[in-house]
């Protein structure tokens, strides 16, 4: 569904990716981890058509460097990691921003725009807020109502810049796992930035390990979630641990002291 | 979180699917409208039967209906008729349609360069009208030649903002900034703020070396409707009736911007074209309003706030009703310049800033107290 072959962003001099290859499958989910400035959030923007870069990058079979942006639209949902929240906005006139890319220019939305908006605001659990002001949600409910925004866009692709950042631990998983039933259900093929990596590995079909905007792993999480591929990049007291039930935890154990 | 969403989809699973009972519905500007309209056909009633002569409401009502083709037998003492007809009625309908412009055009720029401080003046078209006039009476040109040369002056200041602004942005990543995006606002905003200072100085310059036309370059700059004519109606007519249809024609987009430029080119908006289209269609109005009536301040800034924090933050209605709304406090603006002082009149710009400050700090503060400015 998404290729990337040889992807390179420069801002200026510096180079923010440098040669990245990488395929995702229809109906997977990618996980990028890195470290901070690895150039988790340049791919993402890259990939969904924001960036200008060299290199190849193609979605569902079209280059995207050629695409208008309401092709591009259609094709890719994009959340950036701060999205901007218009205070006075309400929630249900959000969501039917999403439906942007499907309107045509001098016309205003069409009863299915609205249905469209309606089920997945019903989806995400936002009707009974759904005339309520932006400003007076929790960080938790505009995670949802951003996501709803991505859902109304009706875009095969859903890239994500740290879904998660924002919310508590508990919430993290309600979110991810949201996320993932979506995917099932919709077919989403799905790219994500996840600085956690124990989540990563838990919801990640492959994970690509980004280091200095080059691709340093690529694979299943339990080939990528090694001591000795993370220790270079996040801190040698990283240690990966098999959990009794099953799932790989990444930790980062403290300095000893002399 | 999930888990309540997880129940919902379930439920939808088992029974069919009943129409959810709120639709979303992006938001409509009617009774704000309706409200607006009866305001502006107040004013402009008053601002016929309001002067030197004073008319009675059914007195103007008839000299109105004498006109009309099918018109009943109505008796309207000649004089009255030509007040109404050659003084007034013309100069309530320019004061309507600069009003209209100005705050319709100040709306715009505020969407499309995401700024509350925009106003219409932002790119330069003061700067470049007042140009254009004064160049006209220092060489003593026709007074005929006033609203070409402020016309020209204020279009080509935009312009050239506009080329400096869009060339000078900072460089993004390298093949090109989005295809969305285009330069960045804040480099058109800065050239619009040197253009203007370089044309204010040329403008003052000339004004100093001939000092005899002084008075002329003076009231021309302070703005006024006292010439105002039917010609001048005609004049900006198909500029008014490109503008508006071409702004409302983009509520729906700038609504779409308030999410930011990078996320509205995401959602699928060609941010340069939208910003570059809305600006076009702006200035033509906002140059047509200078062309006839000179710089009349305050206005395209405080009306859309106003309306903001009345009517709601939304482009569909913010556009429409700053249009109305702008076009009643211009009339309203221009009874009081002509009255206060009769027969002298004071320039219309010293009300719309005298009253309209006051009137402006004075929503802000209820608001406030109520809820935060967005």
């Amino acid at each position: 569904m998404i290729s990337l072959a040889r992807v390179t962003v420069r801002y200026g001099s510096a180079v923010a990716l440098d040669g990245v290859t990488a395929q995702v499958p229809a109906g997977q989910w990618l996980g990028l981890i890195g470290p901070n400035g690895a150039g988790k959030t340049t791919l993402l923007r890259a990939t969904a058509g924001l960036l200008g870069c060299e290199g190849q990058i193609r979605v569902g079979g079209k280059a995207i460097g050629g695409l208008a942006p309401r092709r591009l639209a259609r094709l890719i949902a994009y959340v950036p990691q701060r999205p901007q929240f218009p205070p006075d906005m309400t929630a249900a006139e959000y969501v039917l921003l999403g439906r942007t890319a499907h309107i045509g220019y001098f016309r205003v939305e069409s009863a299915t725009d609205r249905q469209v908006c309606a089920e997945v605001i019903d989806r995400m659990a936002l009707a009974p807020m759904a005339g309520r002001a932006l400003r007076t949600m929790s960080g938790g409910e505009l995670q949802r109502v951003v996501l709803a925004r991505a859902l109304a866009q009706e875009a095969p692709v859903l890239l994500l810049d740290e879904p998660t950042s924002a919310l508590d631990l508990g919430r993290r998983m309600d979110a991810l796992e949201l996320i993932d039933e979506l995917r099932r259900e919709r077919g989403l093929t799905v790219v994500s930035a996840i600085h956690d990596l124990t989540l990563a590995g838990q919801f990640a079909d492959r994970l690509l390990l980004l280091a200095a905007g080059r691709v340093a792993a690529l694979g299943i999480p339990a080939a990528v979630l090694r001591d000795d591929l993370l220790a270079g990049h996040f801190g040698d007291g990283v240690r990966v641990l098999l959990t009794g039930d099953g799932d790989l935890a990444v930790i980062s154990r403290r300095r000893e002291r002399p | 979180m999930a888990a309540a969403a997880r129940t919902d989809a379930a439920s939808a699973d088992q029974a069919p699917a009943p129409a959810p009972e709120l639709t979303p519905r992006p938001a409509r500007p009617g009774r704000a409208i309706v409200v607006a309209l009866v305001v502006l056909i107040a004013a402009m009633a008053a601002g016929v039967c309001v002067g030197p002569a004073s008319l009675s409401l059914p007195t103007v009502l008839d000299a109105l209906l004498a006109r009309l083709p099918w018109h009943p037998a109505v008796a309207v003492p000649p004089l009255d008729s030509a007040i109404v007809w050659q003084i007034r009625l013309p100069r309530v309908v320019l004061g309507a349609l600069v009003g209209s412009m100005l705050a319709g055009g100040g709306a715009a720029y505020q969407g499309v360069f995401r700024n509350p401080l925009a106003d219409p003046y932002l790119l330069g078209a003061a700067a470049g009208g007042g140009l254009g006039a004064t160049i006209v009476i220092v060489a003593g040109g026709s007074p005929g030649l006033l609203p070409a040369a402020a016309f020209a002056g204020a279009l080509g200041a935009v312009t050239l903002t506009y080329l400096l602004g869009a060339s000078a942005g900072p460089a993004g990543a390298r093949g090109g900034a989005a295809p969305g995006v285009g330069g960045s606002t804040a480099s058109i905003l800065l050239a619009g703020i040197a253009v203007a200072a370089m044309l204010t100085a040329i403008q003052t310059y000339l004004q100093q070396e001939h000092t005899s036309t002084l008075q002329g370059v003076y009231a021309w700059i302070l703005g006024g409707l006292s010439l105002a004519s039917w010609s001048d109606v005609t004049l900006i007519i198909p500029y008014v009736a490109v503008c508006a249809v071409a702004l409302l024609a983009h509520r729906r987009l700038l609504d779409v911007l308030r999410v930011g430029e990078a996320e509205a080119a995401s959602l699928g908006v060609h941010v340069g074209r939208l910003r570059l289209t809305v600006v076009i269609a702006a200035t033509l109005g906002v140059a047509a309003a200078v062309a006839v009536s000179g710089l009349i301040g305050f206005v395209g800034i405080i009306v859309p706030h106003i309306i903001r924090l009345t009517a709601g933050p939304s482009y569909r209605v913010l556009l429409p009703v700053s249009m109305i709304g702008g076009a009643a406090f211009l009339v309203l603006a221009d009874i009081a310049a002509r009255t206060v002082q009769a027969p002298a009149e004071v320039p219309i710009g010293v009300i719309t800033a005298a009253v309209g400050a006051p009137f402006f700090l004075f929503v802000l503060r209820s608001r406030r107290a109520r809820q935060d400015l967005s």
